[in-house]
C-alpha cells in the first residue's frame, strides 16, 4: 500500500446501490485514490458544480467556476443503470459541458450488452466495466487518470506519454496474471465454471471492453 | 497451500471456506473482499455482508408484497430482483445469484407461478448464507482471538 507523496487523484463514484458504494470506494482507496461517493447523477452533478436548472438560463453560467475549482475530480466512476438519471445520462451531460469534458468517465453495469458497451464508449466513456468490478479493473483507472495531471508535471510527462499510452493494457494484463496466480498461492483454485465464463468473456471481449486509446482531444494543456 | 502454523479454528475456517466455494455457496468475489481487508479496515468483509442482509432484506420484502398483489406488476419485479442479484453478486452469493437469474427469466415471461415458486428457493438460499457466514465470521473471531496465538495442533 505506497502512500504517493504526490497530490492524491479524487474519484467521484456514483452509484445507487449502497454495496456497490461501499465496493468501489474500498477498491478505490486500496488504489490510493481519494474517493467521494454518491448515490444519483443529480447529486454527482451538484457535486461537480454543474446546476441543471440554470441551464435552461442564458444569463448563469452552468458551472459555477469557483466550486469546481474546490472540488478538482480526476475520474468519474458511475453505474450505467440507476433510477432517474442513468450513467449514460449522466455521461452525456458532462461531455456537453465544457468544463467537464476533459475529466474521463468509466461506466460499470451488471449487464454485458454489446450495443449498451458500444454506445458509452461512443459518447465518450473511456472504459466499461463489468460489475463486480475487481482491483484488475481499477488499475486500469491509472493512464486514464495520469492524462489530467496538472500542467507542470503534465509537461514531463509530455514524452512519456506516447509510452506510457501503450504500456497500461500490457501491465493490467501482466497485473492480472499476477494477482490471479497470487489468488492460487494463497486459496486453492477453484474451477467454477463461472471464472472459466468471466475469463473467456473477459479474453473475448476484451477489444469491445478495451476501447482503443485515442486522444479525446485531452492533450491541450490549459 | 495451507499455512502449516495456523491454529486449529483458523484451519478449520481454511477448511470452511474451501467448501463453500466447492458447494458453489460463494465465488471468487468473495476472495477478492476477502484481499481487499487490511490492517485499516480488517472487517470489510463483515461490513460488506452485513450491510448486503441489511439491504436485501427490505429488497425481499418489496418483492413479496409485489408478488401478493393482484394484478401483479411485473415490471416492478423486474426491478426490485435486478437491484437484489446485483448485490448478491457483489458479495459473491453465487447460488443466490443463479436463483435471481431463474426468477428473473420467469418474470421476464410474467409467469406468477414460476416467480412465486423461484422466490421461494431465493429465500432459502438467502437464509441459508446468512447462517454459513455467520458461523464462518464467528470463527474468524475466535483465530484472531487470544487463541490465535496458542500455536497450532493440527488437526
Amino acid at each position: 500500500m505506497g502512500i504517493s507523496t504526490e497530490s492524491q487523484f479524487h474519484v467521484l463514484a456514483v452509484d445507487d446501490s449502497l454495496i456497490d458504494r461501499k465496493l468501489i470506494e474500498r477498491l478505490l482507496k486500496t488504489s490510493s485514490y481519494q474517493v467521494t461517493t454518491v448515490d444519483s447523477g443529480t447529486k454527482a452533478l451538484e457535486f461537480l458544480g454543474v446546476h441543471e436548472d440554470d441551464q435552461s438560463n442564458p444569463d448563469i453560467p452552468s458551472v459555477s467556476p469557483n466550486t469546481h475549482q474546490e472540488v478538482e475530480v480526476n475520474l468519474i466512476i458511475t453505474d450505467y443503470c440507476m433510477p432517474g438519471m442513468t450513467g449514460y445520462d449522466l455521461l452525456r451531460k458532462i461531455k456537453e459541458s465544457s468544463s467537464l469534458r476533459n475529466i474521463p468517465v468509466v461506466i460499470m453495469s451488471s449487464e454485458n450488452v454489446p450495443s449498451r458497451i458500444s454506445r458509452c464508449l461512443e459518447e465518450g466513456a473511456e472504459e466499461f466495466f463489468l460489475k463486480p468490478v475487481r482491483l484488475s479493473d481499477v488499475n486500469r483507472l491509472r493512464p486514464h487518470i495520469m492524462k489530467t495531471k496538472p500542467k507542470d508535471q503534465q509537461e514531463d510527462k509530455q514524452e512519456n506519454k506516447e509510452e506510457e499510452l501503450g504500456k497500461p493494457e500490457f501491465q493490467s494484463r501482466e497485473e492480472k496474471e499476477e494477482q490471479q496466480q497470487q489468488q492460487q498461492h494463497h486459496h486453492l483454485q477453484h474451477q467454477h465454471s463461472n471464472s472459466n465464463k468471466r475469463k473467456a468473456l473477459e479474453e473475448g471481449l476484451s477489444p469491445d471492453r478495451t476501447r482503443p486509446r485515442y486522444n479525446n482531444g485531452l492533450t491541450t494543456v490549459v | 497451500m495451507l499455512v502449516v502454523a495456523l491454529p486449529r479454528t483458523a484451519l478449520f475456517l481454511q477448511a470452511l471456506n474451501i467448501y463453500y466455494f466447492n458447494k458453489g455457496y460463494l465465488d471468487e468475489q468473495f476472495i477478492q473482499l476477502e484481499e481487499l481487508e487490511d490492517d485499516d479496515n480488517p472487517n470489510f468483509v463483515e461490513e460488506m455482508v452485513t450491510t448486503f442482509y441489511n439491504n436485501s432484506a427490505r429488497l425481499l420484502q418489496n418483492i413479496e408484497q409485489a408478488l401478493v398483489s393482484r394484478p401483479i406488476d411485473f415490471t416492478k419485479l423486474d426491478n426490485y430482483m435486478h437491484r437484489f442479484k446485483g448485490s448478491s453478486s457483489s458479495i459473491g452469493a453465487t447460488r443466490v445469484k443463479k436463483e435471481c437469474t431463474i426468477f428473473t427469466e420467469y418474470c421476464k415471461k410474467a409467469n406468477a407461478e414460476g416467480c412465486i415458486r423461484t422466490f421461494l428457493q431465493v429465500k432459502q438460499e438467502h437464509a441459508c448464507l446468512r447462517r454459513k457466514l455467520e458461523t464462518y465470521f464467528q470463527l474468524g473471531r475466535q483465530a484472531a482471538g487470544p487463541s490465535a496465538n496458542a500455536g497450532g495442533q493440527v488437526g
